[in-house]
Parts: structure tokens; sequence; C-alpha cells
């Protein structure tokens, strides 16, 4: 008998309410991908990715789009980590998300832990593509095995892309399976939590923000009107703080 | 194909700026996360597969003609930290400048006055091995190969580490190269059909964070 | 006529090419080496003091291990700060200044297209051993600079830097009485190993300090010019 997984999509559209708010004329989602619109602050939409069911599981396919049209801002989070776990079904799962904001727009996607358990087979891809003037902060965590626990297999594919011109394109490969050297000295060196922040702000301009360096994190000015914040740290608890400390000091 | 001419340019004495450059190892040396031969082969391993398939694979694009400002745009993409961004077009000048004089070509001049502060240096390995008579596989081959070979050759300045270690390293990874170098020249050739987004992009993020770390240091023995 | 054509269909300089891409003169380069600890970096500081106000200069250092040499010369604000560029050298000062010297060709090309025109650029090279020597694709002339505490028999000892350079310099003449170094020695066994080649004598704290070298880099710059 073979099992296949779940499919789950999710959708949200945001857009200016003509009065300094932010409509949701779309928000769609699903068993494992379920929305919920929750109180916004000034003229920001937000809404909570609620996770009906633990997963994405061996062979699930999940597709989450949001679209953040001219003059909107979106923020989106979620309700709680996400955990990659073995399934019934062979093969790896999928998890794309795909986002678009569109000139003057601003989203924050600021989802929980992706939590990659033992096991488990996950690839991951997130691609982001921005108009002139948009605004983004968006932050991927990814901790590798819950506590005491082997990672899974984890890949994670980052792609930014502002005016028609990709500005990061990154992908990292860890825990069995992936090619060899991931935990070693040039990679993640032991360390068990990995994360980045993209931000985008057009007053940044082409490397105007200073790269400033801490203890495994770095702030990297990107070759437009964007930083990357690159960190990796012994567990998730501490990668979130250095992941905060950083976007506090971009102000 | 002259294989005289891969030699040549796969040789470290070949005067195009790689002896300054350690690919990340005097950093991790002073973090502690390479003290010795079974550490650097690890390192070396990493790099390989992140950095090493990254450069394999725009050098075989290169070849196969890929236009060099799309890949040049590819690589400041996959390149995140500006300290490894100015280091990748530091040494395709270099690497330039040795190869118009070895490989007298109009594409290489072409591509010298298009980018006059240097192309990312695979992107120009890749052009300057067409130049030389070379096919992608070469070019891919002498990317990852260079992206472990300058990290060995560094560690045993910083760490004194026997020469003889060093060699057995490379020599051990010397199949894992190969196989890298062969998935380059799949990624090159997709890159025709697809465009550059098909490219590898592995990361790693201690070799970006170490590179905006030494970036950062008064002292240092290597300019990357 | 297009005049600029030239300036957009020629790629960078290969090398020691006389002539910048535009069709201009470049600078002539001086290379100055020499084991540690001999004066390389006071020399260049007292040269910048000597010339900068009759010639547009610049230099560029090949520390072995910082920019120190370049934040000597900062700190004693012998030139302004964009006028000296430090290239790092991989822990081997003579590979950078001999073997691979295309980082510092792009030092020296990128001093003349952001500061230039300049009529003299100082490649210093981190202090080395005594065979450590200036590539003829770097430099159009060198200056070897040791000193007398170093040990008198080093010019008797030879070497291709003592031998071949275009200017020998015997520093820190000064401390000869209390290192017990005989200068008289040190002449005749320099022009024995250089036969017609010059060697100056000098001391940075007394007497000429630099005049004697400073007037050798006229002469030098002279014949480039002509």
């Amino acid at each position: 008998m073979t099992v296949s997984g779940v499919r789950a999509s999710a959708r949200i559209v945001a857009r200016a309410d003509g009065r300094g708010g932010t409509a949701l004329p779309v928000l769609e989602g699903e068993g494992p991908l379920a929305l919920r619109r929750t109180r916004g602050s000034g003229g920001e939409a937000r809404v909570m990715l609620v996770g009906a069911m633990s997963g994405p599981l061996g062979g699930d396919e999940f597709a989450v789009r949001a679209a953040v049209e001219s003059g909107a801002r979106l923020r989106v989070g979620s309700a709680a980590a996400t955990i990659a776990l073995p399934g019934q079904s062979k093969g790896a799962a999928r998890y794309d998300v795909r986002l678009d904001v569109a000139d003057g727009a601003e989203l924050h996607w600021m989802p929980e832990q992706l939590i990659s358990a033992q096991g488990s087979d996950l690839y991951v891809t997130t691609r982001v593509v921005l108009g002139t003037g948009a605004r983004l902060v968006l932050r991927e965590e990814q901790v590798l095995g819950r506590a005491d626990e082997q990672p899974g297999r984890l890949t994670s594919r980052l792609t930014v892309c502002i005016e028609g011109r990709t500005l990061l394109d990154q992908e990292l490969s860890c825990g069995p399976g992936a090619p060899s050297g991931w935990d070693g000295p040039a990679v993640l060196g032991g360390c068990r939590a990995v994360g980045q922040l993209v931000v985008v702000r057009p007053e940044f301009g082409a490397g105007a923000v200073a790269g400033a360096v801490g203890e495994g994190v770095a702030i990297m000015p990107l070759g437009g009107p964007a930083v990357l914040v690159s960190a990796v740290a012994a567990d998730g608890l501490r990668l979130r703080r250095a992941l905060d400390e950083a976007l506090a000091c971009l102000g | 194909m002259s294989r005289a001419a891969l030699l040549m340019l796969a040789d470290g004495r070949f005067p195009a700026g790689g002896h300054a450059h350690s690919g990340g190892a005097e950093a991790a040396v002073k973090a502690g996360r390479i003290t010795g031969a079974a550490d650097l082969e690890e390192f070396c391993r990493g790099r390989l597969h992140t950095a090493g398939l990254v450069a394999a694979s725009l050098a075989a694009a290169a070849v196969l003609r890929v236009p060099v400002r799309e890949l040049d745009a590819a690589a400041d993409a996959r390149t995140p930290s500006p300290a490894l961004r100015v280091a990748a077009r530091k040494l395709g000048r270099q690497l330039m400048r040795a190869a118009r004089a070895a490989w007298p070509s109009q594409e290489l001049d072409a591509v010298a006055r298009e980018f006059p502060k240097g192309a990312h240096q695979p992107v120009v390995l890749g052009v300057v091995a067409r130049a030389a008579g070379l096919g992608a596989s070469d070019a891919a081959h002498c990317a990852v190969y260079e992206s472990v070979s300058g990290a060995a050759g560094a560690v045993v300045r910083l760490l004194s580490l026997d020469p003889f270690d060093a060699s057995g390293v490379l020599a051990r990874l010397a199949p894992e190269v190969d196989r890298v170098a062969d998935l380059a020249v799949e990624a090159g050739r997709g890159a025709v059909v697809e465009g550059v987004g098909a490219l590898p992009a592995a990361s790693a993020p201690l070799l970006e964070i170490g590179a905006e770390v030494h970036a950062g240091w008064g002292v240092r023995l290597f300019a990357s | 006529m297009h005049l600029d054509h030239t300036h957009d269909t020629t790629p960078a300089a290969l090398g020691a090419d006389a002539r910048r891409p535009d069709g201009a003169r470049r600078a002539l380069r001086i290379g100055l080496g020499g084991p540690v600890g001999s004066g390389k970096t006071a020399t260049v500081a007292a040269l910048c003091r000597a010339l900068r106000e009759e010639l547009s200069l610049a230099v560029v250092t090949n520390d072995i291990y910082t920019c120190e040499d370049a934040e000597f010369l900062l700190r004693e604000a012998v030139l302004p700060p964009e006028r000296i560029t430090a290239v790092e050298t991989g822990a081997c000062p003579h590979t950078a200044i001999r073997d691979d010297i295309s980082a510092n060709l792009e030092a020296v090309e990128d001093l003349e297209d952001e500061v230039g025109p300049l009529d003299l650029i100082l490649v210093e090279s981190g202090g080395d051993n005594l065979t450590a020597t200036f590539s003829k694709g770097l430099v159009d002339a060198q200056i070897f600079v040791i000193d007398v505490a170093g040990g008198d028999d080093i010019p008797r000892k030879g070497g291709p830097g003592v031998t071949t350079a275009d200017l020998l310099v015997v520093n820190k003449t000064d401390l000869a009485p209390y290192v017990g170094s005989d200068l008289d020695r040190m002449a005749a066994d320099a022009k024995a190993q250089r036969a017609e080649l010059p060697v100056v004598f000098q001391s940075l704290r007394t007497g000429s300090g630099v005049q004697d070298v400073a007037a050798w880099v006229r002469a030098q710059l002279a014949a480039w010019t002509a």
C-alpha cells in the first residue's frame, strides 16, 4: 500500500484599504496551514499561521503564498514552531513559500522556528519578490533536532529578488544524507541552530549599512537596499537572541 | 584541450593572487575551529560542497558561454558577505591580469574592460579556461581544487601543520573533488538552458560570518 | 580624431607597461626591501617628508603580519591616508613582491586611478631575508636597506638584495661605535659585491639624514621622465 502525503496550501492577499489601513481580501488556509487574522496596529494587518496538525511529515507538500499589494502592510507570524517529522510515505516533504511585496508595500514575515526532528526529510523553498521601494523583514530559523536528538535531513533555499534582480540566493543542507562537511568547521561547526534575517529598506541604498559582527552572527549588506543577518548558535534560544540583537542594531 | 594549460592554471605558483587568501582558514584557526589535520579535512570537505560547488558551477557555466554579467550577478547573490565579494573580485582581477599575459585573447580583453575592478574569480576562471583551450570540466576541477588547496596551504603556514599531513588531506579528498566537479559541470549545463537561477547556491554560514569577523581584524596574515 | 577612443577600448595594463591605458606615462615605482628592523619604514617616512613638497607621491606597504607599517606612516602623517595602501601577503612577503605581484600591481594602479596623477610610488616590502628582491614587473628600481646593527658581515655575505639592488642603503651608521661594526669594511665588501652600483651610508638621526637617498630618487625620476 502506498501512502500519499498531505497537500495543503494557504493564501493571503493584503491590500491597502484606502483609509490608511490594510484589508485582507484573501485569507485562505486549510488543515495544517490554518490562518487567523489577529489584531493589527496602525495600518498593518496581522495574520497568524495556526498549525492544526503537526507536520510536515514525509511526503507532505505545503505551499504558502502571500501577496502584499502596493501600499499595504502585513505582518505574519506563527502560533508555534513547525516540526518536520518522519512520515508513513517515502520521500521528502516539501514546504514552499512564495512572498510578493509590491512597490511601496511592507511585509514582516516572522514565523517561529522550524525544527528538524530525527528521521524527517524536508525541502523548504522561500522565494521573495520585491518591487521598488518595498520593505521587508523576513526571519528564518532552523533548529536541528529536538532536545538530545539527531537532526533530520533539511535543505532550505532562500531567494530574494528586487526589481527583477536576484539579490540573495542561498541554500543550506544539513542532517544525515546532506553533502559531507555540513557539521564541520566551515559550515555549522557543531551548532544546532542556524538562522537568518533579511531586511530590505529603500533607505539602505546600495551597501549603505555598515556590516557589524558578533559571536556567531554577522550583519552583511547585500548588493542592493538590503542586509542579511546570518547567525549560528548552540540552540534555538540563543539564536533568537542573536537575531533580535542584530535587528535592534539596524534600528 | 591542452592538459598542460590546465596544470598551469591549477598551479599554486600561477601568479593570480591566491597565495594571500586562506579560504576562511585564518578565521577558523583563530576561532579554534581548526586545530590540526582532522579539522582541516572537515573544513575542506565543507568548503568543497558549498563554496567549491558554487564556484565550480559558475566557472563551468562561463566556459559554456553563459553571459559573464549574469554569472557575476549570480555570484554576488550567492556571496552575502561583503568581505568575500571584495576578495572574489580582487582575485578575479588578478587572475585576469595573469591570464591576459598567458593566453592573450579578445574575449579576455573585453571582460577586463567590462569589469575594470574585477568580476568574481570563478567567473573569470571559466572565461580564462576557454581562452586557454580548456573545457567546462577542466574549469570546474580547477575551481573545486582551488577551493580546498588554498585553505590547506594556509593552514600549513598558520598552524605550522606538517605539510605532508596537509597533502594527505588533499589526496584523501580527491575522489570528492572529482564528484563535485562533475556536479558542477551538470549545473553549468543546466544554467545554459534554465538560466543562472538554476545554479547551486550551497552556503556555509560559518565561512560567511568568519569572513566578516576576519575583515574586522587589525592584525592578519591573509587577505581573506 | 577621437582622443578618448583609446581609453574606451584598451583594458587595464598588464604589468610594468610604462604607459597607462589612457596613454599617459605612469608613475615611477621604486621598491624598498631589506631585513626586518633595518629601517625601511623609517626611510620611506623620511623620503616622503623630503619629497612631498616637490612630487606627487604615494606608498604601498607589504607587511608580514599586519597593517602596522601603513599605520606607522599614517600616524606619522607623512602623507594623507588616501595615498597609503596596505597589501596583505599571506605570510610570504617575498611572494607578493617577486613571484606573484598581482596584488601589488593592483594597489599601485588603483592609487594612480584614485589620487593620481602621481610622479612616484614607493613600494615597501615586508621585512624579509637577504634573498628577497622585487620583480622588474612591479618596480622600476629597487633600494635594499640593511643596517650596521644587523652585523657588519652582511655586505660580505651578499645575496640578491645586497648584490643586485639599484641602491644599497646601510642604515643607522650612528650606531656603529656601539655595536662594533666596521663601516670601512662594510663599504669595501659592498664595493666588492656591487662593483659600480651605488651605496649610501645614512643615519636618519644625525647628519644629512635621508638626503643622499632622496637625491638618488630624484635622479631616477629625471631619467624616467626624460
